[in-house]
């Protein structure tokens, strides 16, 4: 029984150690979440906060710079947006050009409930 | 008659969903970056490789009718390919070609540059990075033709090839 306890405990501190250690490596809570919102360029499928590439590790220093010059989150959004175009953001902004894709399953939703109606209600 | 309708609504539902995927089977999945034409390169002070002076971009760009800006690293494999073509161009002609070092150690990129040449008429340094992404840059080698008002006229994305060595040559004569 007293191995168990042990063993379980051992686990728990090996578990809270590397919270620490990856709770040590960001500096702030905001570059983070700024850092979890951009797309690193140079890697396939991750974000600047998960990726450990020169791209993305000098893009949180910039994000750190600017986030002390005063800056807001959405001003640094808007400079890379002006430096590497929308595709940088993992979250788009709502424009003509995406608009079928934002109303396409609200479009779905209606006609589907439309159809629901009409087959439970209506006949 | 109400049959009717629900399979051509349907049909053309499936139809306008097979056409998006067909479309998109062509479309390459992998990220290009948008033409950077007419786009003014970010003003930005940096100190030089050799003198550990400071310089202001803007002053080294006015000055000439037209800089290549060139970000490079001595750690970068790619960038030693394209130094040849570099050399070329400094001496076939007399473009003011800046470079910028890329996350270098200074000892390092010195001995590059004694070991294969100095094609650059200043080297600014870039320690952490931020320059570069501030120039919109991707990585090393990246390379930006720019007229004496900083406009970006082109921008190159990888190692330089003798095709891009031409293009130059033809835009600045």
């Amino acid at each position: 029984m007293m191995r168990i306890i042990k063993f379980i405990l051992l686990i728990f501190i090996i578990i809270l150690s590397f919270q620490e250690i990856s709770s040590a490596n960001s500096s702030s809570p905001l570059i983070d979440k700024i850092s979890k919102n951009l797309r690193c360029l140079i890697c396939q499928g991750q974000s600047v906060y998960d990726s450990q590439s020169d791209f993305a590790l000098s893009m949180k220093t910039l994000i750190n710079k600017k986030l002390e010059e005063g800056k807001s989150e959405k001003q640094i959004y808007d400079y890379l947006k002006n430096q590497y175009g929308e595709w940088i953001v993992y979250d788009p902004e709502f424009d003509k050009k995406n608009l079928l894709l934002w109303t396409f399953p609200l479009i779905l939703f209606i006609f589907g409930g439309l159809l629901i109606y009409r087959k439970v209600f209506i006949n | 008659m109400k049959k009717n309708i629900f399979y051509l609504i349907l049909l053309l539902f499936f139809t306008f969903i097979f056409t998006v995927f067909y479309i998109g089977l062509d479309k390459p999945n992998f990220y290009t970056p948008k033409e950077v034409k007419n786009k003014s390169l970010e003003e930005f002070t940096s100190t030089e490789l050799f003198s550990n002076e400071q310089f202001n971009s803007n002053d080294i760009i006015e000055n000439n009718k037209f800089t290549l800006v060139n970000i490079w690293a001595s750690w970068c494999v790619p960038c030693r390919l394209e130094h040849s073509l570099l050399m070329d161009l400094s001496e076939k002609t007399n473009l003011n070609i800046v470079g910028l070092n890329y996350k270098d150690k200074k000892n390092n990129a010195i001995k590059l540059l004694n070991e294969l040449g100095n094609p650059f008429s200043k080297i600014l340094t870039d320690p952490d990075g931020i320059i570069s992404i501030s120039l919109g840059a991707y990585g090393v080698p990246e390379t930006f033709l720019l007229n004496n008002k900083s406009k970006v006229i082109r921008k190159y994305i990888g190692p330089l090839t003798k095709d891009n060595i031409l293009e130059i040559i033809k835009i600045i004569q």
